[in-house]
Formats: C-alpha cells, sequence, structure tokens
C-alpha cells in the first residue's frame, strides 16, 4: 500500500507518481509493477465497466485527477487512451496538466499504434486479456446476448473475425477466447502483443519526473 | 407461475389494444406487434393510422427512456425489432393506399465503419415518419453517396459513424459535394455516438442528430423550411 505524499514530504520526487488507469489494466499495471522499475508508481484504477458508458469515463477521470492532488500528488498520469469519449478525455487532461497514453483505444496501444493502423480492419472485433477474461460480464450480460440470442446478429453481423490480442499467455484465456469467437459466431485469431506500448508510455512517464 | 392472466389481444378494445402495442413494443415482443398490427387492420384501420398511432408513438416513448438512459441498445434493438416486423406488414400497403410522404432520405454508414446500428435506427424511424429512405449500408466511400444522390435525387443526405477514426470522412463527403457544387442542392444530417453539435458544425453539416427521434424532428424542420422556401419563391 502507498501512503500518500504530503505537502510537506519529499514525494514530489520520481517516487511519487501516480496512475490513474482503466480497470481492465490493473492486472497489466500490477504485473509491470511487479517485475520493473515502475514498483514505486502508485496505482488506482476506476470501474472498467465504464467502458460500457463512454460518456462516465472523463467524468471519472476528472474526480480522479483532483483526489490525487489533493492528495498531494504533482506528477499524475492518466492510463486510458481515447476510449471513445469523443475528445472529452483529452479536455479533462489539458485541464489539469495530465498526459494520457496515445491512441484510441488499448487494442491499438497493445498492438502498437503503427501496427494497429496498418492493420487496418474495421471488421474485427477485439478481445484483450481482460476482456477474454470477463468476456461474460462485459459483452454477454450487458448486451442481453445470453436472454435473447437474437441480438447476436444484429450487434454483431457485420463482423468477419474475433482477434484475441494477448498480452501474457494463459491457455485458459486462449481457450475462452475461442469460446466468445464461436459464441458470436465470428472466425477466431490469435495474436501475441504482450504489454505493447503500455510499458513505454509508463516508462517514459516515470523517466520524466 | 404468473398470477397475471394472459392478455388476449383480439379480445382488447381498440384503444386498450393500442397502448397494448406500445408495452409490447416497449418489450420488444415482434410477434404480439405483428398480431396487434394485423388486428388494427382487420379493424378498419388505415395502414398509414397503424403506423404512426400504434407503431411509432411506440417507438417514440422507446427512443424517449432511450435518451434518458432507462432504455439501453439491447432493448432498444429489440424494440426496433419488432417494429420492423409490424412495418413488414404494413409497407406494401402503404404504398398501395398512398400514405402521405414527408420527402427522401439517402442514410449510410461512413467509409471504414461497420457500425449500423443508430443507423437503422435513424431510417426506420425516418420511414416511419413518411420519408422514403435509401439505405447504403455500412463502409460507404464517398462514391457511393455521389451515386446515391444522383440517382435517386433525395432531399437529405444522412451519415453515420461510430468510431473517433471513421467520423472525419463525413468531411470527405461534404467537401465532394461542395466541389461538385451539389452541396446546397441537400440536407446533410450526420450522427453518431462520438460527433457533436460543434462536429457536425465544423465539417459543414446542417444538423448533428444525436439520437433517431432528433433525426426524424430535424429532418421535418428541414422539409418545412423547404417548403416555404419553395412557396415563397
Amino acid at each position: 500500500m502507498h501512503s500518500p505524499p504530503t505537502a510537506q514530504s519529499s514525494h514530489t520526487s520520481r517516487k511519487a507518481l501516480r496512475v490513474i488507469a482503466c480497470g481492465a489494466l490493473a492486472r497489466e499495471i500490477e504485473a509491470l509493477r511487479a517485475t520493473s522499475a515502475l514498483a514505486h508508481i502508485s496505482l488506482t484504477c476506476l470501474p472498467a465497466i465504464l467502458h460500457n458508458h463512454p460518456e462516465r469515463i472523463a467524468p471519472a477521470v476528472d474526480e480522479a485527477i483532483t483526489k490525487a492532488k489533493a492528495d498531494g500528488y504533482r506528477n499524475i498520469f492518466v492510463a486510458y487512451a481515447e476510449c471513445g469519449t469523443g475528445g472529452a478525455l483529452d479536455t479533462v487532461c489539458e485541464r489539469h496538466g495530465v498526459g494520457r497514453i496515445d491512441g484510441p483505444h488499448c487494442y491499438a496501444f497493445y498492438a502498437g499504434l503503427g501496427t494497429f493502423e496498418a492493420w487496418d480492419e474495421f471488421d474485427a472485433f477485439y478481445l484483450t486479456d481482460f476482456l477474454a477474461r470477463q468476456f461474460k460480464a462485459f459483452v454477454v450480460d450487458p448486451l442481453k446476448l445470453d436472454q435473447h440470442p437474437e441480438l447476436i446478429a444484429m450487434m454483431f453481423k457485420n463482423y468477419k473475425k474475433l482477434v484475441y490480442l494477448e498480452q501474457q499467455r494463459d491457455d485458459e484465456l486462449r481457450r475462452k477466447a475461442q469460446d466468445a469467437a464461436e459464441f458470436l459466431g465470428l472466425e477466431y485469431e490469435l495474436r501475441v502483443t504482450g504489454f505493447g506500448e503500455l510499458t513505454s508510455a509508463l516508462e517514459t512517464v516515470d523517466h520524466a519526473h | 407461475m404468473s398470477d397475471e392472466a394472459e392478455i388476449v389481444l383480439s379480445e382488447l378494445s381498440t384503444e386498450d389494444l393500442v397502448l397494448q402495442m406500445h408495452d409490447d413494443l416497449y418489450d420488444g415482443l415482434k410477434e404480439e406487434i405483428e398480431e396487434g398490427t394485423n388486428i388494427l387492420l382487420e379493424r378498419g384501420w388505415a395502414p398509414y393510422k397503424v403506423l404512426t398511432e400504434a407503431l411509432v408513438e411506440g417507438m417514440r416513448i422507446v427512443g424517449e427512456d432511450f435518451r434518458d438512459g432507462i432504455l439501453f441498445v439491447p432493448e432498444v434493438l429489440l424494440s426496433a425489432n419488432a417494429m420492423k416486423a409490424g412495418m413488414f406488414i404494413l409497407r406494401p400497403l402503404l404504398a398501395a393506399t398512398g400514405a402521405p410522404k414527408q420527402g427522401k432520405m439517402v442514410i449510410g454508414t461512413v467509409k471504414g465503419d461497420i457500425h449500423d446500428i443508430g443507423k437503422n435506427l435513424v431510417g426506420m424511424m425516418m420511414e416511419g415518419a413518411g420519408f422514403d429512405v435509401i439505405d447504403l449500408g455500412i463502409n460507404n466511400p464517398v462514391e457511393n453517396y455521389i451515386d446515391a444522390i444522383e440517382e435517386h435525387e433525395p432531399d437529405i443526405l444522412g451519415m453515420s459513424a461510430l468510431l473517433t477514426t471513421t467520423m472525419p470522412y463525413m468531411k470527405v463527403v461534404i467537401d465532394t459535394m461542395v466541389e461538385k457544387g451539389i452541396r446546397d442542392d441537400y440536407t446533410v444530417l450526420v450522427g453518431g455516438a462520438p460527433l457533436n453539435e460543434e462536429f457536425g458544425a465544423a465539417i459543414g453539416a446542417d444538423a448533428y442528430c444525436r439520437d433517431a427521434a432528433v433525426a426524424v424532428e430535424t429532418a421535418k424542420e428541414f422539409m418545412a423550411r423547404k417548403h416555404n422556401q419553395r412557396a415563397s419563391a
């Protein structure tokens, strides 16, 4: 557990970085903290389910930044991409003078922005480790696909394939991702991305402080 | 076992049947809507009256609750599916009985984007409001829009996008219309989750429509202006 820095403390050093992250990145950032020089960062996560209502992301991040500042953190970083907020998240970050991860969404920074753009696959439905693990809670249940299977075709008929972007090897998750593809009636493809640009984004902001 | 007695639609008064159809639309009950539509027709209702008072009014309630965060996309899709079933019955009858027409709209999702839930809802509600709707589907390059405009000569062009990466393509279409000198011949309406009024204005659209109900009202307003301009010319 991390003690928040006080105004009188010396936590304005590199150790006083507060990362406000999407809950969908919590495991990955914790994994980075466990194995890298990022162990000292203070992590706070917002509920990943905010993604089902993107208009709620920017206000939640705004509140978290305000709280971090009130707790004495001067160096704050937002571990979100744009995430379909329509510019609202950038407006919040700019107002607070806080950076975020580059890119439109986590699929892009896991793959690498250039790589993702080059894929140019608008008919692909992407899963990450988080989404493979939480497919039922984040896709099936909120979209009521179990209760009303006719919605599957209505919502997914224009997708061709499900692409699982794998961060950490886990055969159980691979099986779940494959099951998800079958459930949605899509072709399945696995691509191993690792943490992609999530690692470099956190390292860069950490080194800057 | 439910304590509620099963409702037999054919035994309801016409007034109660219409109210029940609003409830059934709200609950996305496709078969009940088909049955209710047929009963109203059998009781001598004009197809246009069935459409507006039973179906469109029911979807108006659904649209309001969607806007207010009471209903979400799955429920609205089920409602739309039920309305679609009713409209399938009414469509040929509406054509045969010469129901009033509001105007014509070409609509499509822009290039690089396969999302069509919102577009389909707008198309359906526009049709319900009396517009002829030519749906170009998804992933439309500028040529599709221009060709469709030339072929169908609509009053309104509607463009939809769900992604921040694809919504700028709407400007490509509008700029092409400007280059061809045809921009002012049409009302251009845009919509999609990441858009807003500011974006609509910035790309040169006539209006941004946040949902299907707003799209219908906006389209009607522009048609009224058009008619007034013609009348005063």
